[in-house]
């Protein structure tokens, strides 16, 4: 085409809000925050193999200045809805960008994860909603102890629908960290020849290591390892 | 050997299209994927029919002009090639392809298998100028470049433009030809001056043209046939947010 068709600059009024690079910046800190109380959550869950008190006295300290506690979960809240109002202002734009899609088209490079993020995002956000309604408020849990969580986990997946639906939002959450947790980086722009593969592997174990580590608990009651107090007193 | 060809056929960019069966018979495995083309295009001429519309100029895999999706994958299934260089020996006898436009709303079809990538030109005129000297040419090595540096500015000053990266993107993202221009100059010592002014400037032309947002799945990698790696989408991210946080700044003490 000839030079003077092209006139470059017409989008230079654009502001960094609302550029694509900016809100993948948002996506990838709001999802290293999300992943720092993924992990933080995960050590303490792990506390009920050491056993009913060990737990509910964690439980107790977590609760016990409702200042830090309602910090923690404004900062988790804001992340979650950034993350989510973000996430629903890309697709937008990506649904736009191809009108007309193909009539084969071979995804050949990419991984299952990369692929399913807006599938097994939506799908853990109701998971998180059904999982604070059943351990956190009590609203849906049978027999619901405000002070004795070590019972409500145990009495919570005796029912075995129940465990099994928690095993599997775990490992969608698992599924989404496993390719969030290396792609966090790209977004905010480090990228390296030696370290990014290193990174990438990083985030595989992370899935693996953190879907045994909170399926483990499910697991464990169904197979009878975790037990009502009761029977050890 | 013979072929089965599934083609978009559009007449121009404000008709719907839809695609067409065609035979290839007596192909040639030695030929390239465009000489095949032009057989068939033989045919449908002497057959009195439209022949079928593609792009290309240097058929040696270096002007960019030429690409098309054959069987979902941009340039078709080898590796590091363009179509003009892809070979029929790496398909079979019987064989069904299906042969379509890259997809975006960016590029519009403008016929058949031909569509218009100004925007990509836009993207590049956005960058700018570079402040180079011209006049006589410079002594060799008066402006020290590691050697690393110069390796990483060539891999991605390979970029030939084709848009292949943008056709294999799920969400039609020019993330991968945009980091390419930004990286090329943005790593060598003379594109220092307007680094930031080159990476504003190109990622807002890419916001105007509705390309997609990058999710990093890296589709855009595989399917180049210059093999240039996303670590310079990565360099565009740094670039453009460093620019940005700089620029606040600049317009600050300008009274902008």
């Amino acid at each position: 085409m000839s030079p003077t068709a092209i006139s470059g600059g017409s989008g230079g009024t654009l502001r960094f809000l609302e550029s694509t690079i900016f809100k993948k910046a948002v996506m990838a800190l709001t999802g290293a925050i999300l992943f720092g109380f993924v992990s933080g959550h995960l050590l303490g869950n792990l506390q009920i193999f050491l056993g009913p008190d060990r737990l509910n006295e964690y439980a107790a300290f977590l609760k016990s200045n409702m200042e830090v506690l309602w910090i923690a979960r404004t900062v988790l809240l804001l992340s979650v809805t950034a993350h989510i109002v973000t996430t629903v202002q890309l697709m937008r734009i990506n649904q736009t960008a191809r009108p007309v899609g193909y009539a084969k088209k071979n995804n050949s490079h990419s991984t299952l994860a990369s692929r399913t993020m807006y599938y097994s995002g939506p799908m853990v956000a109701a998971f998180v909603v059904y999982h604070l309604l059943h351990f956190t408020t009590g609203t849906l849990h049978p027999e619901f102890s405000p002070v004795d969580v070590y019972s409500n986990v145990v009495v919570g997946f005796q029912r075995l629908p129940v465990a099994i639906s928690y095993i599997v939002a775990v490992g969608l959450l698992c599924l989404h960290l496993s390719h969030g947790v290396s792609s966090l980086f790209q977004s905010l722009g480090f990228s390296h020849p030696q370290h990014t593969p290193r990174i990438k592997a990083v985030a595989r174990l992370v899935g693996i290591l953190y879907f045994a580590g909170y399926a483990s608990i499910p697991a464990a009651v169904m197979l009878g390892i975790l037990r009502a107090p009761s029977v050890h007193l | 050997m013979n072929l089965t060809l599934h083609v978009w056929r559009q007449k121009n960019s404000g008709a719907p299209g839809s695609m067409e069966r065609y035979a290839a018979n007596d192909v040639n495995p030695d030929m390239s994927f465009l000489e095949m083309l032009d057989v068939v295009n033989e045919g449908l001429i002497t057959a009195g029919k439209e022949p079928i519309a593609f792009e290309h100029d240097c058929r040696e895999g270096i002007c960019g002009s030429c690409g098309f999706v054959i069987n979902g994958i941009p340039h078709g299934p080898n590796k590091g090639t363009t179509v003009c260089q892809l070979h029929m020996r790496y398909f079979k006898d019987g064989d069904e392809l299906f042969l379509e436009p890259w997809r975006a709303k960016a590029f519009p079809v403008m016929k058949d298998l031909v569509v218009d990538r100004s925007a990509f030109d836009r993207i590049i005129a956005s960058g700018g100028y570079i402040t180079a000297r011209t006049g006589s040419t410079q002594d060799a090595n008066t402006i020290p470049i590691p050697k690393g540096v110069a390796d990483s500015a060539m891999d991605a000053a390979a970029c030939i433009g084709c848009g292949a990266c943008v056709a294999a993107c799920p969400n039609a993202a020019a993330a991968l030809f945009t980091g390419a221009k930004i990286s090329h100059l943005g790593l060598l010592p003379q594109g220092q001056a307007e680094r930031d002014r080159r990476a504003l400037g190109m990622v807002a032309q890419v916001n105007a043209e509705m390309f997609g947002a990058c999710t990093n799945v890296a589709e855009c990698e595989a399917v180049c046939p210059k093999g240039i790696s996303v670590e310079v989408i990565a360099r565009m991210n740094a670039d453009y947010l460093k620019a940005s946080w700089k620029d606040r700044g600049a317009r600050k003490e300008s009274g902008e």
